[in-house]
């Protein structure tokens, strides 16, 4: 199966900082790859060249079998910006049905379209009046247009709640499933944990880590935190025969490496009944992006 | 193609009169036609020529002035504003080129200016023809103002779009529109006027001013619809130099330029980087 999206060493600098320095990735029909970083880490840099809006140095970048921004790759790929902004003068209504128009897309479509994302009511309002979260559903209105073989979304789920954020990765399950390939940025790896089949982490322009959330638990290699809640008395004695273990308000804690972690519980046990409970705290999904993200010196 | 111009071109007429647009450049063309005919009342009769002819006449000088600020009023903001608002990076990802969204615009903006256009003149006409039936024989006069008006708007529209893309930035824009509408309509013949005072009937006057008059798209718009309507000549400033130039050549100014100003705008418009 050929990639919807194809990126080899691409090189972007604006003046003499380097914004992308030989990123590659591909992107699937039917996957939804997550990208991650910081602010400035080259997101946004990346899908603007991805869509065609700025050129790059070197490197080569195929979108659908065509160059990036050609009126071939342009046909099938839909964008939605950080902060979608429309004409504040226009209903959300007309606003979608000049879109559909400029897609070749009959604009009588656009209230089934509002309907999807949830603003059916408000499409004969002026977007002038509308929220940001109202306003980045317009936007996601736009980028369902026309059967799209690829989706370049910019940070998606800012502005959202909870319930629409839920929804909206349901309606990205439906496009995925349709084998429409998907590419999200994200500052947050909490927010895209299961709803993604690959994570990217850029950090100052390279490519810091790849693949399934499992693989980047794995390749981390963070430390598991073990609490231990010691009987009446007892928290001393395990504390003194558990070697890097500290006590805090009468239990104790420790880390151990992931390899160690089944034989350090079977010691744990051990102890019989002067253990209460013991608790297992894996690295947290922050913890797992704080450690790619902030490798190179941060 | 021709439906992605056509929509864009809908939705702009739309932005235009949710923005009062619409409802500004008809009111400004109105009222100043009005005035005209009212204050253009008293001295005619004696010129032997029709009321409407006259009225003509005295509209090619406002049009002169008019036309071209609200052209640029409506332009300055088309690409800078798109810019300033944030919705231009997702037009630009949309399969519509360039030159499409910028000749949608101006099909809008076109619209919208022969609307003003049609309700001004035609107020003047109306108090024309109220006060001398013979006025018909100004009609084709008239027709010849309508259209080389929504040339001279076109021509203006563009070099509006040129500027807005050029600063990419509202109040820049309108900065350098204002400036050009200054430059063009109101500089540009008060430094001809100098230079022929200067140069007293030599080289400059008898060669370049008439090429210098129609270089300029208003320049030519007026010396086309006064040499055109011969009958007005008496009641024109510029007649001396409108007798000299031919009509054809007043006529090519007036047709190329809003084709050279769509050019430059779309040339200025490729270079903007979202």
């Amino acid at each position: 199966m050929t990639s919807t999206l194809t990126i080899s060493q691409l090189t972007k600098s604006f003046s003499e900082v380097k914004a992308l320095d030989a990123v590659s990735l591909t992107v699937e029909p039917g996957s939804r790859v997550a990208l991650l970083g910081h602010n400035g880490a080259g997101k946004s840099t990346m899908m603007k060249i991805i869509l065609g809006l700025i050129p790059f140095e070197s490197g080569t970048v195929e979108v659908c079998g065509a160059a990036p921004g050609s009126a071939a790759a342009r046909t099938q790929v839909a964008y939605l910006p950080e902060n979608a902004a429309f004409h504040p003068a226009l209903t959300g209504q007309e606003q979608i049905a000049h879109y559909l128009s400029l897609r070749g897309e009959s604009p009588g479509q656009a209230l089934a379209l509002l309907n999807r994302v949830g603003l059916h009511e408000a499409a004969k309002r002026r977007i002038g009046t509308y929220s940001k979260g109202m306003r980045q559903r317009v936007g996601l209105a736009q980028a369902l247009i026309g059967k799209p073989r690829l989706l370049v979304l910019d940070e998606p789920t800012s502005g959202l709640d909870p319930v629409s954020r839920r929804d909206f990765y349901a309606l990205l399950d439906g496009l995925a499933a349709e084998g429409a390939a998907i590419l999200l940025s994200s500052h947050a790896l909490t927010e895209v944990e299961a709803r993604t089949d690959r994570i990217l982490i850029l950090s100052q322009g390279r490519m810091v880590a790849s693949g399934t959330l499992a693989d980047l638990r794995r390749m981390a290699a963070l430390p598991v935190s073990l609490h231990v809640t010691a009987r009446n008395g007892y928290a001393s004695e395990i504390a003194a025969a558990l070697p890097g273990a500290i006590r805090a308000e009468g239990d104790v804690r420790l880390n151990c490496a992931q390899d160690e972690k089944l034989g350090l519980l079977a010691r744990i046990t051990g102890f019989g009944d002067k253990v209460a409970d013991i608790e297992m705290v894996p690295p947290s999904l922050e913890d797992i992006y704080s450690h790619f993200s902030r490798r190179d010196g941060q | 193609m021709m439906n992605r111009i056509l929509a864009t071109a809908r939705t702009e007429f739309r932005i235009a009169l949710r923005n009062r647009w619409v409802a500004i450049a008809v009111v400004l063309m109105a009222l100043f036609a009005l005035v005209l005919s009212a204050a253009g009342s008293a001295p005619t009769g004696d010129l032997g020529v029709d009321r409407l002819s006259v009225t003509v006449a005295s509209l090619t000088s406002l049009a002169v002035y008019l036309v071209p600020l609200v052209a640029l009023l409506m332009s300055f903001d088309a690409v800078a504003g798109e810019v300033e608002r944030g919705t231009l990076p997702l037009l630009l990802t949309y399969p519509v080129a360039r030159a499409e969204i910028l000749v949608g615009k101006l099909l809008a903006h076109l619209a919208v200016l022969a609307l003003a256009v049609a309700v001004g003149y035609g107020l003047a006409a109306a108090a024309a023809f109220w006060a001398d039936p013979a006025s018909l024989s100004g009609l084709p006069a008239l027709a010849r103002l309508g259209w080389s008006s929504l040339l001279l708007g076109a021509t203006f529209l563009g070099a509006g779009y040129a500027l807005s893309s050029l600063a990419r930035r509202p109040s820049g824009a309108a900065g350098l529109a204002m400036g050009l509408w200054l430059g063009a309509v109101v500089l540009y013949d008060l430094g001809l006027l100098a230079a022929v005072v200067a140069d007293d009937g030599g080289w400059f006057t008898t060669t370049a001013f008439p090429f210098a008059l129609l270089a300029n798209p208003a320049d030519a718009f007026r010396l086309y619809n006064l040499a055109a309507s011969e009958a007005t000549a008496a009641a024109a400033g510029v007649a001396g130099a409108a007798n000299t130039i031919p009509l054809w050549q007043s006529a090519a100014s007036v047709l190329l330029w809003p084709l050279l100003a769509l050019a430059l705008a779309t040339a200025a418009f490729r270079k903007v980087t979202p």
